[in-house]
């Protein structure tokens, strides 16, 4: 465990949301530790995408606190929000990809209009972002020439090239026909290993086993479960993330 | 033999005269794209004042006749305000005004089609909604807007006949003068016609060809 008695990383406080009349996220808090694995599971409509999205504040909750490093941010201060949002990256289900640029131009833009960066400086380091994700050749074509998952590799391209300290990642791989779902997972594997910070809604039992830090069991807008993969998924432990995940696999037929 | 005698000698002078309704109708156009794009950016992303007073703003434009705006503006209002303004000037504004009110709405439904998710990444990386509208959002929008703006271009260039009333000396005021001096009114207004199907035909092919130039591969709405 990579988890000690240093301050979180990033640090989320009673978060509450309430949209359409109805509460979408009740008191949710988590610790974020440094180069930490978290896995967000549960059953659609639990509050997964919201919960992200508030954890960079593209949704402002109505009660809760969010501080990174230590430092509470304040999402009502223009300024602290945009350079907050550039800390944590986000991946999103469907790749909200920019349609009118090229991959390099993705991957590019934010460096010069948000960092101010040279028109060469950013597409050097756009290009070597999107070979990092095994697409330099990719470059030149528009989102709309792209497979779905060459599409999921520009977008992690396009949030690594912010340096991130967190990257929030949205079930990536959900929109993604399943001969395309392991280039993403490999690239989403190899940020790991390299101590990336991350949270991530999936259903990829596999990968959640193999790399999750803590698997956190979201039902009706709060977290009732969380844990090691290996305890909350041992046989017989008796969970409800367990028993969640046993259904998802009887019904995708895929081997854990 | 005499009628196309009149018509080869008119014709010198309502070309010119089309050269002059060109002016009014480009000018209406960026007018009507330096008006229409904000107006359309404050009804979508505008808070509640903002929303009302655009929206105020195409309302009074889209329910007032063109005509009666010509007269308003030229004879009532740039008089009021001592903006001494020849009628072409007055009729390309007036024109323009206008065509914002409608092309806002072109721009705002372009708007409204891009997924939202469009906007959302462009916040994940910390642009600023400033930022994000004009490098995420516009360059999109406008390229979707074009079909709607060759048809606003074409209703503009049949507006633009209206400006005869305030004595600009475009196609129409030329050929009427011709037509009530020498008698020829079929063969006259025939031309006129003419001249402005051909002058429709011209822009509507430019903005295709852009359309085609600014076209990205595989992006289909
Ligand atoms: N803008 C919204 N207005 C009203 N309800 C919403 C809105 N966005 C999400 N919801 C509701 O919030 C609940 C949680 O949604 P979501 O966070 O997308 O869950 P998950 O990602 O776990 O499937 C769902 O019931 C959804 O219908
Ligand atoms: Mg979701």
């Amino acid at each position: 465990m990579k988890r000690n008695d240093k301050t979180p990383l990033m640090r989320v406080q009673g978060i509450s949301v309430r949209l359409g009349g109805r509460e979408i996220l009740k008191s949710v808090s988590l610790d974020l530790y440094e180069g930490e694995m978290k896995v967000l599971i549960g059953p659609s409509g639990g509050g997964k995408s919201t919960l992200l999205q508030c954890m960079n504040y593209l949704i402002l909750p109505d009660r809760g606190e969010i501080e990174l490093e230590g430092r509470n941010v304040d999402p009502h201060n223009a300024r602290e929000l945009c350079s907050f949002r550039q800390q944590v990256g986000m991946i999103f289900q469907d790749f909200n990809l920019f349609d009118h640029l090229t991959a390099v131009e993705n991957v590019g833009i934010a460096l010069r209009k948000v960092r101010g960066m040279g028109r060469t400086e950013a597409r050097d380091r756009a290009m070597a972002e999107l070979e990092r994700v095994g697409l330099g050749d990719k470059a030149r074509l528009y989102p709309a020439e792209l497979s779905g998952g060459q599409k999921q590799r520009v977008s992690i391209a396009r949030a690594l090239a912010m340096d991130p300290k967190v990257m929030l990642l949205d079930e990536p791989t959900s929109a993604l026909d399943p001969e395309l779902v392991s280039e993403v997972l490999t690239v989403i594997r190899g940020l790991a290993q390299n101590g990336m910070t991350m949270v991530m809604a999936t259903h990829q039992m596999g990968f959640t086993r193999s790399l999750a830090d803590e698997v956190l069991f979201m039902q009706e807008g709060q977290i009732i479960e969380q844990g090691s993969p290996k305890d909350l998924l041992a046989d017989g432990s008796g969970t409800r993330t367990l028993d969640f995940c046993s259904q998802i696999l009887d019904v995708e037929g895929c081997t854990p | 033999m005499e009628t196309l005698n009149v018509l080869l000698e008119a014709l010198p002078y309502v070309l010119q005269g089309g050269a002059v309704t060109v002016f009014a109708v480009v000018g209406a156009m960026f007018l009507g794209l330096a008006v229409g794009v904000p107006l359309a950016v404050a009804q979508v992303y505008g808070n509640a004042p903002l929303r009302f007073l655009s929206g105020l703003y195409v309302w009074f434009f889209r329910g007032v006749p063109i005509l009666v705006l010509l007269f308003l503006f030229y004879f009532g209002l740039f008089n009021l305000i001592g903006l001494n303004l020849n009628a072409v000037g007055a009729a390309t504004i007036v024109l323009g005004m206008t065509s914002g009110a409608y092309q806002s709405q072109i721009f705002r439904g372009s708007i409204l089609s891009l997924s939202k998710g469009q906007l959302k990444a462009a916040r994940a990386l910390g642009m600023s909604d400033g930022l994000a509208i004009r490098s995420i959002i516009l360059p999109q929008a406008l390229r979707l807007s074009i079909p709607g703006w060759s048809n606003e271009y074409s209703i503009i260039l049949k507006d633009s006949a209206l400006a005869f009333v305030l004595g600009a000396s475009e196609i129409m005021a030329r050929t009427h003068f011709v037509a009530s001096r020498t008698y020829k009114h079929l063969p006259m207004y025939l031309t006129a016609a003419v001249l402005y199907f051909l002058l429709t035909w011209a822009g509507v092919a430019a903005l295709r060809a852009l359309e085609k130039r600014v076209r990205i591969k595989g992006y289909v709405q």
